[in-house]
């Protein structure tokens, strides 16, 4: 598996406490049966009004285009469970959060796509926001292992939880491959349960 | 002294994956058509089968018409979804509940009703309101389509042990205050950040006099306060709702003893753990766009906020149309629906049937009543519900999601107002981008409905 040690790229960003699932993937949208279409409709219902007209989401904004590092502030990926949100936001391009905060089902979701959520202080964020609406074009670096975001002259110390931090460095994001390995102890600790057994 | 957290998690730890996190396994797999299809292309892919399909079970919730239930679906799409799941569970042997079955229904109704939601059990499904099997001292987790795709392949679940709160609840609740209030109230106080990292015990007198469907209710709603779940330590009345069900276990005695034996002991400790008092826990409203936005229905909507949470308290002001300062009580709904994962079941529909029965529904509202199951609808059928509902005004339909999530017909227009029993108010959640939504207990709908107004329910019991 690939080990993503650090991620490059323009910056986008989108300010606001508790966006939900929801917001970054309305619920009509998640009937599909593959997820190859989702970029699409990522924060459909607030990037248009309700004639269809473009609103200022930063999502629909010209000098954002091509960003891969989104910014956002807390609780970020809130409610929902489903997959569809991180898919979204990968389908339009994007390859990193960092954020003040994240829902731990969201952040689960986005590392089980090789896709790092890394954490700073609000006024780290603050800042690199203020950098990338005024500059859209500079270059924004997140080194996961020297635990850094460095933008323009500027850089900043970020938090990882050890587990993802690990498994996106080493390359053990997909979990798959490696519990299969388990099997003889997976069927061990099924047999021995209980409510397996029949409680005899 | 352990927790139950600490004894289950021990009980089903396979290993320690090379990143840090544990491997464990799952013991009770439920799916439904939204999030699972991705996953079965994805373990065909990878040449993998479902390694324990006696422990899947699967049933249609989200996208299914709660009016116009024939096949083919009138909705292409969904059509779609229900023809893959219905074939994926073939394939693969996987027990499969599908409409009209006679025990089809949301998936955290049905799991519970048939008895296959048990003590010292761990739970996964592609849905975050899993954290409502929890009511019965399960750990029970709300999970992403790469994470089903692990537990169909591998029967396990890469996961962080989450840090423990115990919440305790004492006293006892005042007349018109339901389950659904208590967790309001939960949430309004911790958070909706302040589960992050996480999971809730429950405790406390209240909950100790709390049926199953009113555990339920709270459990449901743990990851709307950040926490991925949320449990209760199973009792007698765990036991006694269990006795009888279709999967309940047969050596029922010896099952007690096992379920007894998972409970967070006496001097057990927690991370952190905190006290309400059940006197002071008012009727709740939502006013704003997350479940922490809420009020006792008798106060007025915040008239300022701390500094950090102005941007999110002005953006649901906006989306809302409200004031700040304005009250709650007396404002205008336009829809009332009561049903959701959240409270939908036997119980709730006989409390919002005691309101409204000799009533009817203000001429303004459009008002559906969704019951959780096709066991629950048949149930309150049997006991007359329907025609209370129905006399009233009120929509009587079949068995799903319905409004809560619009994945179906069933949608808010505009900006409509919905007085709504579910769990969410999030923007656009009920279908319509411009849609508000006020959650409540189904009392609260029930009145609401009728007055075509929020009231408060306590004037009228």
């Amino acid at each position: 598996m690939k080990k993503i040690t650090e991620v490059k790229g323009k910056g986008i960003y989108v300010e606001g406490d508790d966006i939900d699932t929801d917001r970054i993937i309305p619920a009509r949208y998640l009937k599909v049966l593959d997820f190859s279409t989702l970029g699409n409709y990522v924060f459909q219902d607030v990037r248009f009004d309700q004639n269809g007209k473009q609103t200022t989401h930063p999502f629909n904004n010209k000098k954002y285009q091509g960003a891969s590092i989104l910014v956002v502030n807390k609780n970020f990926g809130c409610g929902s469970s489903r997959e569809h949100a991180p898919v979204a936001l990968i389908g339009w391009g994007i390859k990193a959060v960092i954020g003040e905060s994240f829902a731990e089902i969201f952040a689960g979701n986005c590392i089980a796509n090789g896709i790092p959520v890394v954490v700073a202080p609000h006024d780290d964020i603050t800042n690199i926001m203020k950098f990338i609406q005024d500059d859209p074009v500079s270059e924004i670096k997140i080194d996961l292992i020297g635990n850094k975001v460095e933008y323009g002259d500027f850089s900043f110390d970020i938090h990882q939880q050890d587990g993802h931090k690990k498994s996106l460095v080493e390359g053990t994001w997909d979990t798959m491959g490696e519990m299969l390995d388990h099997k003889n102890e997976t069927e061990k600790i099924r047999n021995a349960l209980p409510y397996i057994k029949g409680f005899s | 002294m352990s927790t139950l957290l600490d004894k289950v998690w021990n009980l089903h730890k396979v290993a320690t994956l090379k990143s840090g996190v544990d491997q464990l396994f799952i013991g009770l797999h439920l799916i439904h058509e939204v999030t699972s299809p991705q996953a079965f292309s994805m373990i065909k892919e990878r040449g993998q089968t479902v390694m324990f399909p006696e422990n899947t079970v699967a049933t249609v919730d989200h996208i299914v018409p709660t009016k116009d239930q024939k096949r083919p679906l009138q909705d292409n799409l969904a059509e779609e979804m229900m023809k893959a799941l219905e074939t994926n569970t073939k394939l693969n042997n996987i027990k499969f509940y599908g409409m009209g079955s006679g025990r089809q229904g949301i998936v955290h109704v049905i799991g519970p009703e048939l008895g296959l939601t048990q003590p010292g059990m761990t739970i996964a499904c592609g849905d975050s309101h899993t954290s409502t099997h929890g009511a019965f001292g399960a750990l029970a987790l709300g999970i992403g389509t790469s994470q089903i795709r692990d537990v169909l392949a591998t029967g396990c679940l890469a996961m962080k042990k989450p840090k423990l709160r115990r919440i305790n609840v004492t006293g006892t609740l005042k007349n018109g205050v339901y389950a659904k209030d208590v967790i309001l109230k939960i949430i309004h106080d911790l958070g909706v950040k302040g589960g992050i990292g996480y999971a809730y015990e429950y405790a406390g007198s209240v909950f100790d006099n709390f049926s199953m469907e009113e555990r339920m209710t709270v459990c449901n709603m743990s990851i709307e306060g950040g926490a991925r779940m949320g449990y209760v330590n199973p009792d007698e009345t765990t036991y006694n709702y269990l006795k009888g069900k279709e999967f309940a276990p047969k050596t029922f005695n010896e099952a007690i003893a096992f379920w007894n034996s998972v409970r967070s002991e006496k001097n057990a400790r927690y991370d952190h753990e905190v006290t309400i008092k059940g006197e002071d826990i008012e009727p709740m409203v939502t006013w704003g766009i997350n479940p922490g936005q809420s009020v006792g229905v008798n106060e007025i909507i915040p008239e300022k906020v701390p500094k950090e949470d102005e941007y999110t308290f002005n953006e649901a002001l906006k989306h809302m149309k409200f004031n700040k300062g304005e009250k709650i009580e007396g404002k205008k709904i336009n829809v009332a629906f009561i049903g959701s994962c959240t409270n939908s079941r036997i119980s709730d529909l006989r409390e919002a049937a005691k309101i409204i029965e000799g009533r009817t529904v203000s001429k303004d509202v459009r008002a559906l009543v969704v019951p959780g199951s096709e066991k629950v609808k048949k149930q309150a059928e049997q006991e007359g519900l329907h025609e209370i509902f129905s006399n009233a005004g009120f929509e009587w339909r079949g068995a799903g999601c319905s409004m809560c999530l619009a994945m179906n017909p069933d949608k808010l227009v505009g900006d409509e107002i919905c007085a709504s029993s579910s769990n969410r108010n999030f923007i656009g959640r009920q279908g319509s981008a411009t849609g508000r939504t006020l959650l409540m207990s189904p009392a609260m709908v029930a009145i609401a409905a009728c007055e075509g107004k929020i009231v408060d329910v306590r004037d009228f019991i």
